[in-house]
């Protein structure tokens, strides 16, 4: 099973703050995470991440910083604010609340016609 | 090899107008990254960039999705690209539309000669028919050119059109005294009034959106800027044409004060505007510059002032055109706080400059506070005139855009915002304007009797 699409936009702004929240991190670091975290289910293309993290940028919730990676190349590390924190919050609430109202509703395993045996 | 294969894949996403230095440098971090994984997993060079650019996705679509997060960069950058998949032939379409509606801008404002109100007779009638009439008679079509570009659709133009037919009926139909105040203040009001209607053409019906909003605060800036040159040029080429003509005994006076500056005018109004669609990165660091250059010494001027207005004691002086020329410095204040703002690289750190307009808003806010206490006191002494009220409402509106900008930009320093707030809070602001240019043009002379 893959995550559908719009899905995974919604989905991607509190994911990443949740993973900046352990701590520092830079782009390939953080899509790692997501396939770890996912199973694979959710898939994204790589380049995408980055215009989502300088739109968090923007919007004051993560803090970016160059620096330099093991092997001694430039790169872009990417930090929680406290403004982001906050929003965390705010996302990981608003996704329980949609979490639990599905969990009320019935849930009937579909009877679809047996599939090719 | 491999270093080859990078080099021209940045040489490729360099070319993208969206993605810039720093976004390749990033965006190479993780290929680089991406490919010394998949080495070690046991592939070749070869295949393991192959692979590594796949997964970063096609440029395509990573320009778009940058170009969605920074629109101000296609705004510097972009313009051509798109069009130049169907050659010139777009370009030229669109400069004829241009060209017909300067022109029919040009014959608009001659038209009313025909009925006898000829535009030098000089009889306070006719002057008062010109001054109310003519925004009217040139921003319209500009804002028919771009519902045109932007392709408006037929309900969206209703209700352009409808802003336009409001303030034409007002001005005209309701029974001002000749040149009286209410008069007087609905013509200065009323460019205000459209110019922010034909934003809404600009912005293609979207004028709730920010990113919109920004790009027309940036097009009117810029449209200030070629309208200048055009006029400035103008004025050599009428002054050279007066001089030589005049030598072989001609004298074209007449010609040129009816028919060259009038049409002229109105024409270089629409020209300006596709000048800059066209041609936005030819001069797309002039308001910077400008901002630039004028910031200091605007702030220099302030704080000399203000230390005049302290050290003789003198207040200010409640006269229409004292309060006009003020109401004119702190727009000029917000209109480089705002181009400030939009030329900055948002990533760049605080510094020198941006302590300085701050600065330069603060003593802008002093400045407002002293013009708003001399109304106030203006007008408990002597009671409502149209002219006090226009100035109070104008001062209050200023008063609080540059008391909030005061503290956004104080937080920008210290680092606690970017400076996003700072521009939605402008171009939230924007409609403010718009209410009160209305309220001035079609209120006012109701209630203050026409007077």
């Amino acid at each position: 099973m893959s995550l559908g699409k719009d899905l995974v936009a919604a989905s991607t702004t509190p994911l990443v703050l949740a993973i900046l929240s352990d701590g520092e991190s830079y782009g390939y670091a953080i899509i790692k995470r997501v396939d770890e975290l996912s199973g694979g289910d959710m898939q994204w293309t790589d380049g995408m991440l980055y215009p989502v993290l300088h739109r968090l940028e923007r919007s004051g919730y993560v803090k970016a910083s160059w620096g330099r990676s093991e092997s001694g190349r430039r790169r872009k590390y990417y930090r929680l604010t406290e403004r982001g924190s906050e929003e965390l919050a705010s996302q990981r609430h608003q996704w329980q609340v949609v979490n639990s109202a599905l969990r009320a509703t019935p849930f009937h395993e579909c009877r679809l016609a047996p599939q090719g045996i | 090899m491999m270093e080859e294969r990078i080099g021209e894949w940045r040489s490729y996403a360099r070319r993208r107008r969206a993605i810039n230095g720093m976004d390749v440098d990033e965006l190479e971090d993780h290929l680089r990254t991406q490919v010394s994984e998949l080495k070690e997993a046991g592939l070749d060079e070869e295949e393991a960039f192959l692979i590594a650019v796949k997964r970063l996705g096609d440029l395509d679509s990573l320009s778009r999705e940058y170009a969605h997060e920074y629109s101000e960069r296609l705004w510097k950058r972009l313009v051509v690209a798109p069009e130049a998949l169907e050659g010139g032939l777009e370009w030229g379409k669109e400069g004829m539309v241009a060209v017909g509606l300067a022109v029919a801008a040009g014959v608009a404002i001659k038209l009313p000669e025909l009925l006898g109100l000829s535009l030098l007779d000089g009889t306070e009638l006719t002057q008062s028919f010109y001054m109310r009439n003519t925004s009217l008679f040139v921003l319209p079509l500009l804002a028919v050119f771009f519902a045109w570009k932007r392709g408006l659709e037929p309900a969206g133009r209703l209700w352009l059109a409808a802003p336009f037919i409001v303030a034409a009926l007002v001005v005209n139909l309701l029974p001002f005294t000749l040149l009286g105040d209410t008069e007087v203040l609905a013509v200065l009001h009323l460019p205000m009034a459209l110019w922010l209607a034909v934003g809404v053409a600009y912005a293609g019906g979207r004028w709730r959106d920010h990113h919109r909003r920004m790009n027309y605060v940036r097009f009117s800036g810029e449209w200030l800027i070629y309208f200048a040159l055009i006029a400035a040029g103008g004025g050599v080429l009428m002054g050279i044409t007066g001089v030589i003509f005049g030598a072989i005994g001609l004298d074209l006076e007449l010609f040129l004060t009816s028919w060259v500056i009038p049409c002229g005018a109105m024409g270089a109004i629409i020209i300006a505007g596709w000048l800059v669609e066209a041609k936005q990165s030819v001069i797309e660091n002039m308001a910077p510059v400008l901002t630039l250059l004028f910031t200091p010494l605007f702030t220099l001027m302030l704080l000399v002032f203000l230390g005049t207005m302290v050290w003789t004691g003198s207040s200010v002086d409640v006269e229409r055109e004292v309060l006009i020329g003020f109401d004119l410095l702190l727009v000029l204040v917000v209109a480089l706080l705002l181009y400030a703002i939009s030329a900055r690289d948002p990533q760049a750190e605080p510094g020198l400059f941006d302590g300085l307009q701050l600065l330069l808003v603060i003593c802008a806010l002093l400045v407002d506070a002293l013009a708003l206490w001399a109304i106030l006191a203006r007008i408990s002494e002597f009671g409502f005139t149209p002219n006090r009220v226009a100035a109070l409402g104008e001062n209050l509106i200023l008063v609080v855009n540059l008391g909030w900008s005061a503290v956004l930009y104080y937080r920008f320093l210290r680092r606690q915002v970017g400076v996003t707030p700072l521009e939605r809070w402008q171009t939230a602001y924007l409609p403010v304007y718009a209410v009160w240019a209305w309220v001035v043009v079609v209120l006012f002379p109701l209630v203050f009797g026409f007077q």
